[in-house]
């Protein structure tokens, strides 16, 4: 590292902006890969993988993923949930790699929902 | 920087690191390589999350899912069910002691959620031992303002305006000590951090260091921008190794992105760090004192005609300022002064950091606003008293402090209010006591310990303390006599009065205190003979109840010095020349028939 200017605090900042967003919990679009028996088996890992090398790659800095078990729709399998902020979330089904590429390109970087593999707006209330 | 999804976040304070937070480290790598998600999940080592009641303690990120009192044999279990699975396990969260569900957010549990962080800014948020994490969380921004748009007098003033006030103990205005160090001019000055924490049971300017070093380091650049000086040094205790390995590591990293030495930011300002290891001395954190050691020389207060910021360390100006105090500059410059005197109480400003320890269920590091009352701190923060017993007091200050009853639960804290109820802010202490402890028995422990520390010089405190330790020492011996109370209080104010340093004009306070607020029982310890909550042994006799008494023989067996004597099926006695007080016969009791009184 060159000593540093002024300026280089926001290129660290902006470089260290993937790590701090998933580190505060705070990101503009969540994603949550459902990950029961049922997902791992219909490939819900490389589905994960795939969601990851996206963001790796993608300009957008603030996407954080997560986890969760079952959606209870075991057929659809595998299953995503999109959550952008102050947006319905969006699940999508049927999931493939080449599919959630264009997800993310659409819907995560573009803020455009992906309509065709979408299976509904909104999720179920919980009581 | 390569992405993850999720971010373990492993507390690598000293509680955890010594209840085998590296040792689960190594556990959860093996266990997420077991599964292949060694590229999806990271674990990071933080500095104390501050709940150390509960550790080893992780939090995972993005879900905010809190873990604690973590075991190795947990964690498959934990990487399986909720890294692969999705399914946080909440046999491993923390549930209330009133409640029976789990809270499995960290940002929902009360002890955490009552604090307000400033000097804790980044507790188990960041890893310390990289500075990017540090200055991606606005670190070194407070720096860069202070150089690129502030001139020295207007960080002085933006200091004095938010009227942050040392957080070592004594309350002095810093604006006013960096002011005073701007006018003497010099060729050379210092700015010394003292991180010579020494109270027993206190770990705030430990638990900083460890946890967020370069905001004390960026908090000593501001200071010696504002005073002109070029020259920092780091006072620290030898007994610190993890803070002090932290510590190393960050300034050579500032070191390195050019945060410390020539020219920092490019700019015309120079600033270096140097590290000094204390043998760890009480007496060492006393500013005087403290340059007698640097110096060489034995570390003994000295009588301050100058002052330091005229003539301090090797005679030249000097700004001593504590950890938290440091910490928080940054933010001060960052934010602004209005911000940061916008929080607290009329006189004391901003938030302090506690170490909240003794007979609390959630011990551990806290940060309230100024003007937090002790019940908030104790019960909704702290959780209360363990095994639900009942408050008696609360020691603040450490051994300088004073304990405060019950009946001072709802006052606020604050510089004023503490030293009003005859005990002190200090450095952040905070020992809570429960109905079995005797005030007369803690009187004496620090007694103890500030005759151990006091380094001897004035003979008020040299032969005071100790004339007082013994006369507590009778009083719980049982040969306490009527007139060694009025002989306390004159002892203790001669001692006040005659003491050079603040290590022997504070040290009466624990006799003072427990003397105003807790006098029954000392009354009761002389006049009767008793010690009211069964601490002071000279006072106790152990008795079998002859009509509870089972026969059992368990307390036969088990006394040490074979006291308890009787045959089968007949109540046993305890021969009171040989008991020692153990109490091992009442431990053993199944029928609670042994009763100490």
């Amino acid at each position: 590292m060159p000593r540093m200017r002024f300026e280089d605090l926001d290129k660290i900042t902006d470089r260290m902006r993937k790590v701090m967003s998933l580190r505060e919990g705070s990101g503009q679009a969540k994603i949550t890969v459902h990950m029961g028996t049922c997902g791992l088996s219909a490939g819900a890992r490389k589905i994960m993988k795939e969601l990851i090398r996206c963001a790796d790659e993608s300009e957008v800095k603030d996407v954080i993923f997560s986890t969760s078990g079952c959606a209870g729709l075991c057929s659809r399998e595998p299953m995503i949930t999109i959550e952008l902020t102050g947006q319905a979330p969006v699940k999508y089904v049927d999931l493939t790699e080449d599919k959630v590429k264009r997800i993310f390109a659409e819907h995560i970087v573009n803020g455009k929902i992906v309509a065709e593999y979408a299976l509904a707006i909104g999720s179920e209330q919980t009581i | 920087m390569k992405s993850y999804r999720t971010h373990l976040l492993l507390c690598a304070g000293t509680g955890c690191v010594s209840n085998g937070s590296y040792r689960i480290k190594e556990v959860l790598e093996r266990e997420l390589a077991k599964h292949n998600l060694q590229d999806e999940v990271a674990v990071v080592m933080t500095g104390c999350n501050g709940f150390c009641a509960q550790g080893p303690v992780m939090t995972v990120q993005p879900d905010g899912i809190f873990y604690q009192l973590l075991l190795d044999e947990d964690i498959p279990q934990l990487v399986e069910e909720h890294l692969l699975k999705g399914r946080p396990v909440k046999r491993l969260m923390y549930t209330p002691p009133e409640e029976k569900a789990p809270v499995p957010k960290m940002s929902e549990i009360g002890f955490f959620r009552k604090q307000r962080l400033i000097a804790l800014r980044n507790r188990g948020l960041i890893d310390p031992e990289n500075i990017e994490e540090y200055i991606a969380r606005s670190g070194y921004r407070g720096l860069a303002k202070a150089l690129s748009t502030m001139t020295p007098e207007q960080i002085i003033e933006e200091v004095k305006n938010s009227q942050l006030r040392g957080r070592g103990g004594a309350g002095y205005p810093t604006g006013v000590k960096w002011q005073s160090a701007a006018r003497h001019s010099s060729d050379v000055k210092y700015i010394i951090c003292n991180a010579d924490e020494g109270d027993p049971g206190a770990f705030m300017d430990r638990s900083i260091i460890e946890g967020d070093p370069h905001a004390v380091l960026e908090g000593m650049a501001i200071a010696g921008r504002a005073v002109g000086s070029s020259h920092g040094l780091v006072y620290i205790r030898a007994e610190y190794p993890i803070a002090l390995e932290r510590l190393n590591l960050a300034i050579s990293q500032a070191r390195e992105y050019g945060l410390l030495g020539k020219a920092i930011f490019g700019t015309d300002f120079d600033f270096d760090i140097a590290v000094f290891q204390g043998a760890g001395a009480f007496v060492c954190g006393e500013s005087s004192a403290m340059r007698a050691s640097i110096q060489g020389e034995p570390p003994e207060p000295s009588a301050k005609h100058t002052h330091a910021t005229e003539a301090g360390l090797w005679e030249k100006p000097t700004v001593l300022n504590n950890v938290e105090t440091l910490a928080v500059v940054p933010e001060i410059i960052r934010r602004g002064a209005g911000w940061f005197a916008g929080i607290g109480t009329e006189k004391s400003k901003g938030t302090k950091v506690f170490s909240l320890v003794g007979k609390v269920k959630n011990t551990g590091l806290v940060e309230v606003p100024m003007g937090t009352s002790l019940r908030d701190i104790i019960f909704d923060i702290g959780g209360g008293i363990q095994g639900d017993r009942k408050f008696k007091a609360v020691q603040t200050g450490g051994p300088s402090g004073g304990c405060l009853p019950a009946s001072l639960l709802d006052m606020p804290v604050d510089y004023e209010r503490l030293s009003e109820a005859g005990s002190m802010m200090g450095s952040g202490g905070m020992i809570v006591m429960d109905e079995d402890t005797c005030m007369v028995d803690v009187a004496r422990y620090f007694l103890d310990f500030l005759r151990d520390e006091s380094c001897g010089k004035c003979t008020a405190c040299r032969e005071g303390v100790d004339a007082m330790h013994q006369l507590v020492s009778d009083i719980c011996a049982g040969k306490g006599k009527e007139e060694h109370i009025s002989l306390l209080e004159e002892l203790g104010q001669a001692v006040k009065d005659a003491s050079m340093c603040a290590l022997g004009s504070t040290a009466s306070n624990p006799v003072l205190s427990t003397l105003r607020y807790f006098s029954d029982e000392y009354e009761a310890h002389i006049r009767e003979h008793r010690c009211p909550a069964g601490v002071c042994k000279a006072l106790l006799t152990y008795r079998i109840d002859p009509e509870k008494c089972k026969a059992c023989l368990l307390c036969n067996k088990n006394c040490p010095q074979n006291a308890i004597s009787g045959v089968k099926k007949k109540p046993q006695r305890i021969d009171q020349e040989k008991c020692i007080k153990c109490g091992v016969c009442r431990d053993v009791c199944k029928f609670e028939a042994v009763t100490a009184s």
